[in-house]
């Protein structure tokens, strides 16, 4: 019997599509545990160690979170615009599971003669691919805010729009030097390219910019300001409980994944191992867990920026130095490739 | 089979452009406008021209609209109906001229290109050569050099003019 | 090759389909006992005063329009990148150009304190 191919491409693309959202979400569940057991740790305290807890790590923790979160009442503020204030949260994880649409997380194989990609789609505009959706990520914190009409959830989110374009900017400019090496937009091509090499030992400039841009865009401190609780309570999320306060919550865990993924894909990496060391899924997942325990002692370690400072910075510090790192890249290339 | 994805997008974009107009509430329209812009991305990528459809996300949807819904929140005008009816009714005749010199405009393309042969000017082949980054940068580096650095004067005048509007004198 | 966005196209449609799931879930479940005071906006257990849609600060719109004008700059600088092998010195100095007019808009803003939020 032999399908349609169009047929086997949505079959595909079905089956992985569940896989990875599955992962992901799983991945977020137990990333709040391990959140908490390494603040506990940076601040000497215990952490969870009562819900099925095997040797004092409450295993169980993020299944009683989820329960809980289920069955807490939901319910709608008066004030409040209905429509919006409902969806903004599905906006919000959509946006962010979306991204994953064109990560490489494995080489390819062979299975019974039959080719496996380990990845949704390999389109040649990857990189603009994620940007693009990055760039809608801006809605759900938006319209959240302002479908609560509530105060300190309209601050937030203004405030967190704000710092989130300005970040944008940086962001994107810090993968342009990856891409003139590379030559292309396919994360697939990039990561093949980095085989032997990683893009981070020419960009070592890029890489820091793009980090940091990255820890301001999902949020994370020292750049949370959109959460800041001694001013803005919760910020836009201020009025939500239930599932809709979870699917927020899991997109901004999401959005940390994605952002930790992306800086492993562009300047680490990706699936390969040092010198082409058994490259593999396995290599990507432990450089993601890197980047993620980075932003979690970050959080355990530095204080919070003051809104003006962070304004000043993105765009008088970071943004000059991702424009000055492209021209540095341009000249390296051009004399050292002459 | 290869048209359901089209008429699916076309047929968003068109509700969701009715939705625009339709909506009493700003914010709504705003959002309608990006389910709109959006759409067109995906017929953008249905017609072989995948960076277009990226910047039209990243710089419509992604920019100039949260650029529109600021604007919203920094007007708060609230809902349409609350504003007199009469204020801008010498628009409507101008709308219905205009309107009507777009729709003319197009209906003459359509007559002269497509309707005569009942197909359009490109073959999928060629689309498909002129659609990617790298031809786009090809000919924006070539034939469109000039354009391309005029746009940053455009660039700059914009970044003059929003400090201009925006920034008291002090 | 438009076909190789049909996976993306399929992901759409089963992550809205999550979204929804989710939130009708959380409207399903759950108890619901709503109170006049449960539903008034919070305000730090104040009663509420005033409306939340009240004007914002103009320079909210200073960064949005900033924005959107880096951004344009970005999505030149992609296609750019990728040829830049090709381009070589043309490139540069035609990138050099472009950017040396965004420059003296840069230090414009810059220097009219359009980066400061005070």
């Amino acid at each position: 019997m032999t399908l349609d191919p169009i047929v086997i491409t949505l079959i595909e693309a079905v089956v992985k599509t569940i896989v990875v959202i599955v992962a992901l979400l799983t991945a977020f569940a137990y990333l709040t545990l391990v959140e908490r057991y390494v603040i506990a740790k940076i601040q000497s305290r215990i952490g969870p160690n009562r819900v099925g807890a095997i040797g004092g790590i409450a295993l169980l923790q993020p299944i009683a979170d989820a329960i809980k979160m289920i069955f807490k009442e939901d319910f709608w503020p008066s004030q409040a615009d209905k429509i919006i204030y409902t969806i903004a949260p599905g906006i919000a994880v959509g946006t962010a599971l979306l991204a994953w649409a064109v990560m490489p997380l494995h080489p390819s194989t062979e299975i019974f003669g039959y080719r496996v990609d380990f990845f949704i789609a390999d389109v040649n505009i990857g990189v603009l691919y994620l940007l693009a959706i990055g760039s809608l990520g801006v809605y759900g914190i938006v319209l959240g805010g302002w479908g609560s009409n509530n105060k300190y959830s309209m601050l937030g989110a203004l405030r967190s729009t704000a710092q989130m374009i300005s970040y944008e900017v940086s962001l994107g400019l810090a993968l342009v030097g990856v891409l003139m090496i590379s030559g292309s937009l396919s994360l697939v091509t990039i990561v093949e390219k980095q085989s032997f090499i990683w893009n981070v030992v020419w960009q070592p400039l890029g890489f820091i910019i793009y980090f940091i841009a990255a820890v301001a865009e999902v949020n994370r401190l020292p750049f949370d300001l959109p959460e800041a609780e001694t001013e803005l309570v919760a910020g836009y999320q201020t009025e939500y409980s239930s599932l809709k306060f979870a699917l927020f919550y899991m997109a901004e865990y999401i959005n940390m994944i994605t952002v930790s993924a992306i800086a492993a894909t562009m300047f680490l990496g990706g699936y390969q191992g040092p010198f082409g060391i058994l490259p593999g899924v396995h290599w990507l997942v432990l450089k993601i867990m890197f980047f993620i325990f980075v932003m979690m002692w970050m959080r355990g370690t530095l204080p919070r920026f003051r809104y003006d400072q962070l304004m000043r910075f993105g765009w008088q510090v970071l943004l000059p130095l991702a424009l000055a790192n492209i021209f540095i890249t341009a000249l390296v290339m051009l004399v050292v490739g002459a | 089979m290869e048209s359901i994805p089209f008429y699916f997008l076309a047929a968003l974009a068109v509700l969701a452009a009715l939705g625009v107009v339709v909506m009493r509430d700003p914010v709504y329209s705003a959002l309608a406008l990006a389910v709109v812009l959006t759409a067109l991305a995906g017929l953008y990528v249905l017609l072989s021209a995948p960076f277009l459809a990226a910047a039209q996300v990243m710089i419509y949807a992604g920019a100039i609209l949260i650029l529109f819904v600021f604007v919203i929140m920094l007007l708060s005008p609230g809902r349409e109906g609350d504003a007199p009816r009469g204020a801008l009714k010498w628009q409507r005749p101008l709308a219905v001229i205009f309107g009507g010199a777009l729709v003319a405009q197009l209906a003459l393309v359509l007559l002269m290109t497509i309707l005569p042969t009942g197909r359009g000017l490109y073959t999928p082949e060629y689309l498909a050569q002129i659609g990617s980054t790298q031809a786009v940068g090809a000919a924006l580096f070539t034939d469109y050099l000039l354009p391309f650095e005029i746009t940053s004067l455009l660039l700059l005048v914009a970044m003059v003019g929003v400090i201009v509007l925006a920034k008291k004198k002090s | 090759m438009p076909v190789d966005y049909l996976p993306i196209l399929v992901m759409i449609a089963i992550v809205t389909a999550f979204a929804v799931i989710a939130l009708t879930l959380s409207a399903m479940t759950g108890p619901r006992r709503p109170n006049p005071t449960k539903l008034s906006p919070y305000e730090s257990g104040m009663p509420p005063f005033g409306s939340a849609r009240r004007r914002f600060s103009i320079k909210y719109y200073l960064t949005a329009v900033l924005f959107i004008l880096f951004d344009i700059e970005i999505i030149f600088f992609y296609p750019w990148a990728v040829l830049f092998r090709d381009l070589g010195w043309f490139g540069l100095s035609a990138m050099g150009t472009f950017m040396l007019v965004l420059l003296i808009g840069y230090v414009y803003v810059w220097r009219k304190g359009g980066f400061e939020w005070d």
